[in-house]
């Protein structure tokens, strides 16, 4: 049985925490887990987040603005994508621009974020954009070099137009890579917004709500705010994944 | 129907060489109903002619028309089924069969009985609902038949299309071909480095020359359907086009020995 072993090393974790902070004795450096469970209980209680918004709040304000900025790279990433994969000269003439911003992590714009957009929702979903969005561009140019030149020529000869090819065959030839290129940038996205959410003048969010239970000394809020932005990452990973076997389960089948 | 190729010649550029030529002044006429073969060992540009038939390679020189008509290569005229594997692996069998029908807007319903018809024709009909990757190899180059059939071209182009099967599967597919050939009577161009596949499915085979590929003889096959592989006159065949094959090699090594002499 595979469970039993999975489970083992964080059951173990849990334990240790305990006996850790019997002894340490300060729930400022660790808190008991007894302190940290009643805050995940009542998610939608204001009392266990001192006076700012509820967990669910929160979760919902971060959720929001990854979707936002999310969606907005996906947007301009896979036509992009697309166009670089299908044309050299589009490919040759962005590639080395490209390559250039790549390496800059998203959260080193935060400051010409705020210059540009000033403090508020815009510059959130712009730093949330930039992690998303090249994770998902690179993927898809990759998906769609990766479909067959056969499988155009087939289509060709059998009549397809332009346009024929372009949503018969590249897109769903190309559909399985993209899709891996969107989970792995909404990973990312999810990372930035915690980040992107100590910007000042914020004051809804889970990365806010962590970094105010740490101005009040709460570091069972913190845990707790911690365990949420983990679950969600979890969950939505897990959908990205199930969506992967549901449709696209013929790429790892094919041989 | 006809297929007119004159002076038909091919080079690939390579950088800072000479280029390569891989065809060199084919001419061949194909009529109605026919089933030529073209046969010519590995690299003698066979691929490339028949991607040239299809439209999907230009020529360097020459010409080729059909019914008067320059090749158009979305035109549905032909249907190409390639020597590598070319299904579509997120569709169903039947889906892969229709592709062609939608690419001409035909409605759903006469389409998914298009494709059965042709399914059923290849024997798979069975199979339908089923994704590529659940067919052996010999299965799928069925249903790339049929995929080409569906859309009722006028010449089925067909290049090494049971090159990688075991000798039983393709015996028994040529077979098969044989017989939905003269049910729909198609003219087909079929491609092959095999001397008995070649006489044994066609009415004429282009015996090509290796590189640059250029036509060595056009064999005449009169020998009556079905055809038996152990029969006198079928050796006799064979034998006679596999003289032609070793011949066309042999100049190659005389001009090494002798060069003055060519
Ligand atoms: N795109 C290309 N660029 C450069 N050279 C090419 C290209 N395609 C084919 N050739 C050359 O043309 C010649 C003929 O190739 P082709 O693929 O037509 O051979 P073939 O007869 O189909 O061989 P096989 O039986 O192995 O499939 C070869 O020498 C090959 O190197
Ligand atoms: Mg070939």
């Amino acid at each position: 049985m595979r469970s039993p072993r999975i489970l083992l090393l964080p059951v173990l974790l849990i334990v240790g925490w305990e006996v850790a902070a019997y002894f340490i004795d300060n729930p400022f450096v660790l808190p008991s887990l007894s302190t940290v469970i009643p805050i995940l209980l009542h998610p939608f209680s204001t009392e266990y987040t001192l006076g700012t918004g509820s967990l669910v709040e929160n979760a919902a304000a971060s959720l929001f603005r990854v979707a936002s900025g999310f969606l907005l790279a996906a947007i301009i990433a896979i036509p992009l994508g697309i166009g670089m994969g299908r044309s050299s000269f589009l490919h040759d003439f962005l590639d080395s621009t490209i390559e250039l911003l790549r390496p800059i992590p998203p959260l080193a714009w935060v400051p010409l974020a705020l210059a540009w957009f000033k403090i508020g929702f815009v510059s959130i979903v712009f730093i949330i954009f930039i992690g998303a969005f090249f994770p998902i561009l690179l993927n898809t140019i990759d998906g769609v070099k990766s479909v067959k030149k056969t499988w155009v020529e087939v289509a060709e000869t059998l009549g397809a137009r332009e346009t024929d090819v372009l949503t018969k065959v590249i897109l769903p030839g190309s559909a399985p890579t993209v899709w891996t290129g969107l989970r792995v940038g909404f990973g990312i996205a999810w990372m930035c917004v915690v980040a992107a959410e100590w910007m000042p003048g914020i004051s809804l969010g889970l990365g806010y709500l962590i970094l105010y239970a740490y101005n009040f000394g709460q570091t069972n809020l913190i845990i707790a705010g911690m365990v949420v932005i983990g679950v969600i990452g979890i969950l939505i990973d897990q959908v990205f994944r199930a969506g992967e076997r549901r449709w696209f389960s013929w790429r790892s089948l094919e041989r | 129907m006809t297929l007119i190729i004159q002076d038909l010649s091919k080079e690939f550029p390579v950088p800072n060489q000479a280029p390569i030529l891989s065809l060199s002044k084919i001419s061949l006429t194909v009529g109605e109903e026919e089933f030529v073969s073209i046969l010519g060992p590995s690299g003698c540009g066979k691929t490339t002619l028949l991607r040239i038939i299809a439209g999907l390679d230009s020529a360097t020189s020459g010409s080729i028309t059909l019914d008067g008509e320059t090749i158009d290569r979305r035109s549905s005229q032909m249907a190409m089924i390639f020597q590598e594997y070319s299904l579509y692996p997120w569709r169903t069998v039947i889906d892969n069969v229709t592709f062609g029908l939608e690419m001409q807007n035909t409605a759903k319903r006469p389409a998914r009985d298009t494709a059965m018809k042709y399914l059923n024709l290849v024997g798979l009909a069975e199979f339908a609902e089923r994704f590529p990757y659940e067919l052996s190899g010999g299965m799928r180059q069925r249903v790339a038949v049929a995929r080409a059939m569906a859309i009722e071209p006028k010449i089925l182009l067909m290049d090494e299309p049971f090159g990688a099967l075991d000798a039983q599967t393709r015996n028994m597919l040529q077979k098969e071909l044989l017989e939905i050939w003269e049910k729909t009577k198609k003219t087909v161009l079929f491609v092959t480095h095999s001397v008995d596949e070649a006489v044994y499915l066609s009415d004429r085979i282009i015996v090509l020359t290796p590189r640059p590929g250029r036509i060595r003889e056009i064999v005449e096959n009169p020998l009556a359907r079905p055809r038996d592989r152990t029969s006198p006159e079928f050796a006799r065949i064979r034998r006679h086009v596999l003289d032609l094959i070793n011949e066309s090699s042999q100049p190659k090594e005389d001009l090494i020995v002798h060069p003055p002499s060519l």
